[in-house]
C-alpha cells in the first residue's frame, strides 16, 4: 500500500488571520496529510473548518502562517522562481461560485486559453485548436468559445472552469466545492466529468465540499475537518461503516437519505448547539463543548491524529 | 378516503414575468391541493417554477413585472386570485406565513428580534404590546432557542444562521397560521443545523397542526419530511403523489433522472452517477411539446410535438409522460430506483 | 388539436444540439448596455443636445459673417433680431458669435479637466486598491482629509497663485477633483481582487500587469465612465462661477461664464444677454447629468432584466 508515491505531503499546516487587536482567526491550525498519485482525496467539514483555506493555501493563494507543504518531494515555500512558475503549471484550481469565477468581459476562448497565453505555452492556430479540443472534452461546442459567460447556465460555467484548469495539463487539482452551487442533476454532470478525466489524463484530485454523501462518492479516502483541525481520515467506505470520532458519528446522523422508510424510521441522535467560531478558539479539543462524550483531558491538551485501526486515523482521546 | 378538509386550492396557474427580451412563463399551468395538517413538498431544480409558485400564493411577487396570467388560487374556501394588498396583509402572518432561505436578508437587521416576533402579533392578533413581547419570548422558547429572554433583546446579527431559521420560524408560527410555506430553509445551513431546523419543523408541526409546503431541492429533505410530493420542471407538475410512491415506484423519467442523480451516502459500491444530460428549457420560449424531450432517452415523436396531460398511475399518484399512454410502448423503469415490491 | 395515433409514439431520443443550446442572440456587455441606453428617453435627449451643442461650438462661429471680438459701438445692446440671432452686448459684439466660442471654450475645460481628473484619480485608486496595506492606509487618510476641505476654497487659492487662463484652470480642477474617482476606483478594486475569477487568474501564473489590465480595470470601467460623465458639468459650472466672480477667464477671451459675468451687469436692462448663456450651462449640464444617470444604469448588470 505505501509502495504508491506521495504527490502532496503536507505537515504541520498553519493559516491564521489577523482579524482585529488580540483577535486570531486559526483558520487551519496544524494539519497534517499526504495525497497519493492518482487518488481523489475528500476534505468535509462544515462552514468555518478550513477546508477552503487549506486549499487556497495550498496552492499558494494565501501566504501560510506556519508548516510545510512538500509537493513530489520538494518544498512549495521553498521555490525558486522557475521552480514555482513549474508548480503552477502542476497544480491548479477549480472554484466554487460559477457566477464569479470566469471574468464577465473575457470570451469563453480567452478564458480557457488564459492559461496557455500566460504560459505561452502555443499560439495562433495550435493554441484555437486546443481550446476548441477543451470544449469538446467537457462538453460544449465549438461555437461557445465566442461567446461570453453570462449567456452560459452554471452547470456549463463549471465545465469552462474545469477547461480552464485542464488548458496547461496539471498533475493535482484542488476542487474547491465545484458543486455546492449546482443543481443537483448537473451536479452528478460534473462529477462524472471530473472522475473521467481523472482517469483519462491520471489527474490526482484533493476533493473540498461539505455534501458528505457525494464526497463519499468521488474520493477514495476522506478527512474530516473540524474548526481547523483534521479529526479524522479514512478510506471512504471504512469511514461511512465506521466513523469514529464523535463528530464524524453525529455528521452522518445529520445527512438525510432520499429513501422515505430509512429516513422517517431513523433513530439518531441529533448534534446540539451551533458551529462554534474559529476566532481565539479554546484550549484542548475544539469538539469538546458539544462532544457527549468529553473527559478532562479534552480540555487540556489537543489530541493528534493517530492510526487507531489500518489506515484509519482519528484524533480524538476518547477512541 | 375519509374527506379531509382542504386548506389550499390551486388551479391551473400560470404566473409569467414581463423582460425586456419578451414573457418569461415561469409557472405554466399548476394545479393541487393541500390538506388540514398536511406536509407536502414541491421538489425540482433552480428554473422549475417553484419558488414562484409559492411566492405567488402568498402574492409575494412584484407585479409587474409579474402577473398572474391564468388560474385560481383558494385558500380557506376563499378566491384570493385578486385580493388586493390589504386584503392579502391581512391573511399573511395570521392565517399563512413563509419562512425562506436566507434568513439574514428576511430579518430586518436594524430591529430586535423579540420586536419582530411581537409585531406580527400585535398587528393580527391586536394584543397590547407587553403582551406580545411576553409571548415573542415563549415563541422564542418553543423554537429551541437558549436563554430566550436576553435573546429577545438582540439583533439578528448577533444570531447564527441556525438561531436566525429558527426566530424566522417563530415569527411566521406566531399566530398559528393554517398554512407555513418554507422555501427552502434549510440550504443555506449546515448540515447538522439542518437535521435540528427539520427536527424542529416536524415537531412544531405537531404542536401547532399547520399545514407545510416544503419547497427544495434536496431529496432526501423530502423524504424525511413530506406525506405527499411533487416533482416540478419547466414551470409544470411532471409528476405527484404519496412519498412512497415517488421514490419507490415513480413514473415520470424526470423523476427517474432526479433519483437516478443523486448519490446515497449508505450506497454499497461507487455506482456511476447518472446525470440527465443537458439543461432547462430556457423559459422565454418553452418548447410546443413536453419540455422534458430534448433530455429524455425515451421520449417519442409524440413529446416533441404535444404537451402531455397528468394521467393516473395509480390512487393519488399522477404523472405527466406519454409513457403512460395505452398506445404507448412499454418503458421499464431503470434499474437501481425505487422498489419492485410496493405496488399493492 | 393534432389526433393521437399510434404512429406518434415510434421512439426519438435526446436530442443533444438542442440540450444544449444557446437560444438568446450573443450579446457583449457593451452592446446589451447601448441596447437599454437607448431605451432611455431621456439619455437618449441628453446625447442629442450634447451632439448638438458641440457641432454648433465648432460651426456655429461661422454662420455668421461677424467675430466674437469685432466692437461695434453702433449696435450696443441689441436684443435678439434677425441679423444677430442672439442680440449683441455692450460692446456691440455679436452674441451667437461669441456664444458659441465661449461654447469651445468651456467644453474644451470641462471635458479636458474630467479626462485628467479621472487619469490620476484611476492610477492612485487604483494603486491603492491593489496594493493596500501602508500605502493605501496613508493615501485614504490623505483624501479624507482633502476631501474635507471645500474645493471651491482650494480652488480659488490656486488660481491666486497660478493666476488666470484656461490652463491654471484645468490644472485647479484636476488636483482637487480626482480624489472622488480615487475613491470609487479603489472601492471597485477591492472588491474585486478577491472575485474567483481573479483568483483563478492567479493561480494560473498571472503576473500583475496581466490582471490588472485585463481583469481589475476592465471590470471597472462601468464605474469610470459614469463618473467621468459626471465630472463635466462639475467643471463646466466651476469654470462658469469662478468667471462669474471675476477670477476665471479675463475678455476678450470669452466662455460661458465670462458672457454670464458681462450679462449680470446689465440684467435688469437687458435680461437676455445674462439668460442666454445661462440657459446653455443649464441645458449641458443637465444633458451630461441625464447621459450619466442613463449610462449608471445601462452599465449595471444587475439591472439587466
Amino acid at each position: 500500500m505505501s509502495d504508491r508515491k506521495k504527490l502532496v505531503q503536507v505537515k504541520n499546516l498553519k493559516k491564521y488571520f489577523n482579524v482585529g487587536p488580540n483577535l486570531v482567526l486559526k483558520a487551519v491550525d496544524d494539519i497534517t496529510f499526504d495525497i497519493y498519485e492518482g487518488e481523489t482525496l475528500g476534505l468535509v467539514g462544515e462552514s468555518g473548518c478550513g477546508k477552503s483555506t487549506t486549499g487556497r493555501t495550498m496552492i499558494r493563494l494565501y501566504d501560510a502562517t506556519g508548516g510545510e507543504m512538500l509537493f513530489d518531494g520538494r518544498n512549495v515555500h521553498k521555490m525558486s522562481t522557475t521552480e514555482q512558475k513549474e508548480y503552477t503549471k502542476q497544480t491548479q484550481m477549480i472554484f466554487q461560485d460559477p457566477y464569479a469565477s470566469l471574468n464577465p468581459r473575457m470570451t469563453v476562448g480567452d478564458i480557457i486559453g488564459e492559461g496557455i497565453d500566460i504560459h505561452r505555452i502555443m499560439s495562433g492556430k495550435d493554441r484555437m485548436g486546443r481550446i476548441y479540443e477543451l470544449l469538446q472534452t467537457v462538453g460544449l461546442n465549438r461555437e461557445h468559445a465566442n461567446r461570453f459567460p453570462h449567456e452560459f447556465s452554471g452547470g456549463q460555467r463549471q465545465r469552462i472552469g474545469i477547461a480552464r484548469a485542464l488548458a496547461i495539463e496539471p498533475r493535482f487539482i484542488i476542487c474547491d466545492e465545484p458543486i455546492s452551487a449546482l443543481d443537483v442533476s448537473i451536479q452528478a454532470q460534473v462529477v462524472n466529468l471530473l472522475i473521467k478525466l481523472q482517469k483519462e489524463m491520471k489527474l490526482t484530485y484533493m476533493f473540498i465540499a461539505h455534501d458528505l454523501s457525494m464526497v463519499k462518492h468521488i474520493s477514495d479516502r476522506v478527512a474530516v475537518m473540524y474548526l481547523g483541525t483534521m479529526v479524522e481520515l479514512a478510506s471512504s467506505a471504512e469511514l461511512y461503516q465506521k466513523p469514529i470520532h464523535p463528530y464524524t458519528q453525529a455528521l452522518l446522523a445529520a445527512i438525510p437519505i432520499p429513501d422515505p422508510e430509512i429516513e422517517q424510521n431513523r433513530q439518531r441522535k441529533l448534534l446540539e448547539g451551533d458551529v462554534p467560531s474559529p476566532i481565539n478558539p479554546p484550549s484542548g479539543c475544539r469538539f469538546k463543548g458539544r462532544c457527549g462524550y468529553a473527559k478532562e483531558i479534552c480540555g487540556c491538551e489537543m489530541p493528534s491524529l493517530r492510526e487507531v485501526a489500518p489506515n484509519h486515523y482519528v484524533a480524538c482521546h476518547i477512541a | 378516503m375519509m374527506e379531509r378538509e382542504k386548506i389550499l386550492e390551486i388551479k391551473d396557474l400560470h404566473v409569467s414575468f414581463d423582460t425586456y427580451a419578451g414573457e418569461v412563463q415561469a409557472v405554466r399551468g399548476v394545479t393541487f391541493d393541500l390538506y388540514k395538517a398536511e406536509a407536502i413538498a414541491i421538489v425540482g431544480e433552480s428554473g422549475c417554477g417553484k419558488s414562484v409558485t409559492a411566492k405567488s400564493i402568498m402574492k409575494l411577487i412584484p407585479m409587474p413585472p409579474g402577473r398572474i396570467k391564468k388560474g385560481n388560487i383558494v385558500f380557506n374556501g376563499r378566491d384570493i386570485t385578486g385580493f388586493s394588498r390589504k386584503q392579502m396583509e391581512a391573511i399573511r402572518g395570521s392565517e399563512m406565513g413563509m419562512i425562506f432561505q436566507d434568513p439574514m436578508t428576511s430579518l430586518s437587521p436594524t430591529m430586535l428580534v423579540g420586536k419582530q416576533i411581537a409585531e406580527v402579533l400585535m398587528q393580527h392578533q391586536k394584543i397590547p404590546k407587553k403582551k406580545a413581547m411576553e409571548k415573542s419570548i415563549e415563541m422564542l422558547k418553543m423554537v429551541g432557542i437558549p436563554n430566550p429572554e436576553s435573546r429577545a433583546k438582540q439583533y439578528p446579527h448577533e444570531f447564527s444562521g441556525g438561531m436566525r431559521q429558527r426566530a424566522m420560524i417563530a415569527i411566521a408560527l406566531a399566530c398559528s397560521p393554517k398554512l407555513l410555506i418554507a422555501d427552502e430553509p434549510t440550504t443555506a445551513l449546515d448540515v447538522t443545523i439542518q437535521a435540528q431546523i427539520l427536527e424542529l419543523m416536524k415537531e412544531l408541526k405537531r404542536k401547532i397542526d399547520t399545514s407545510i409546503i416544503l419547497i427544495t431541492h434536496d431529496l432526501g429533505v423530502v423524504a424525511g419530511m413530506a406525506e405527499r410530493v411533487m416533482v416540478m420542471y419547466a414551470g409544470k407538475i411532471v409528476e405527484s403523489g404519496y412519498i412512497k410512491d415517488i421514490f419507490y415506484d415513480p413514473k415520470h423519467p424526470y423523476t427517474w433522472g432526479l433519483l437516478k442523480s443523486v448519490p446515497r451516502l449508505d450506497a454499497e459500491n461507487k455506482e456511476e452517477l447518472l446525470p440527465i444530460i443537458g439543461t432547462p428549457p430556457d423559459l422565454f420560449s418553452p418548447p410546443n411539446g413536453c419540455a422534458f424531450a430534448a433530455r429524455c432517452k425515451y421520449s417519442m415523436k409524440i413529446c416533441y410535438t404535444m404537451q402531455p396531460e397528468m394521467t393516473e398511475a395509480g390512487p393519488g399518484h399522477k404523472a405527466a409522460c406519454w409513457l403512460l399512454h395505452s398506445d404507448s410502448p412499454r418503458v421499464e423503469r431503470p434499474e437501481g430506483i425505487g422498489r419492485s415490491c410496493c405496488n399493492e | 388539436m393534432i389526433e393521437i395515433n399510434k404512429e406518434l409514439f415510434t421512439h426519438i431520443g435526446i436530442n443533444e444540439e438542442y440540450s444544449e443550446a444557446i437560444n438568446r442572440p450573443s450579446m457583449t456587455y457593451w452592446k446589451d448596455a447601448g441596447r437599454r441606453l437607448k431605451k432611455n428617453k431621456v439619455a437618449m435627449a441628453g446625447i442629442f443636445i450634447l451632439i448638438l451643442f458641440s457641432l454648433m461650438a465648432v460651426f456655429g462661429p461661422y454662420m455668421v459673417e461677424f467675430t466674437y471680438n469685432s466692437n461695434n459701438y453702433d449696435i450696443i445692446h441689441q436684443p435678439p433680431n434677425k441679423v444677430h440671432w442672439f442680440g449683441t452686448d455692450a460692446l456691440g459684439r455679436d452674441l451667437w458669435a461669441r456664444v458659441w466660442m465661449g461654447a469651445r471654450v468651456s467644453l474644451f475645460i470641462g471635458l479636458v479637466a474630467a479626462v485628467i481628473e479621472t487619469i490620476i484619480g484611476v492610477v492612485i485608486g487604483g494603486l491603492s486598491g491593489y496594493v493596500g496595506g501602508k500605502f493605501d492606509l496613508y493615501m485614504m487618510r490623505f483624501i479624507d482629509i482633502m476631501i474635507a476641505i471645500p474645493e471651491l476654497i482650494f480652488i480659488i487659492l490656486i488660481m491666486v497663485i497660478v493666476g488666470s487662463g484656461v490652463l491654471p484652470i484645468i490644472i485647479a480642477f484636476a488636483i482637487t477633483g480626482w480624489l472622488r474617482m480615487a475613491r470609487l476606483v479603489r472601492g471597485q478594486i477591492l472588491q474585486l481582487k478577491e472575485q474567483e475569477f481573479v483568483l483563478a487568474a492567479r493561480t494560473l501564473g498571472a503576473d500583475t500587469k496581466r490582471l490588472v489590465f485585463r481583469h481589475l480595470i476592465p471590470n471597472t470601467l462601468g464605474v469610470i465612465i459614469v463618473t467621468l460623465t459626471m465630472a463635466v458639468p462639475g467643471a463646466i459650472f466651476y469654470e462658469a462661477f469662478l468667471s462669474f466672480i471675476g477670477i476665471g477667464l479675463r475678455p476678450p477671451l470669452s466662455s460661458w461664464g465670462q458672457l454670464a459675468n458681462s450679462g449680470a451687469q446689465v440684467f435688469e436692462q437687458y435680461p437676455f444677454e445674462l439668460l442666454i448663456p445661462a440657459v446653455f450651462i443649464s441645458l449641458t449640464m443637465l444633458s451630461l447629468n441625464l447621459l450619466g444617470d442613463g449610462l449608471r444604469d445601462a452599465l449595471d448588470p444587475r439591472l439587466r432584466k
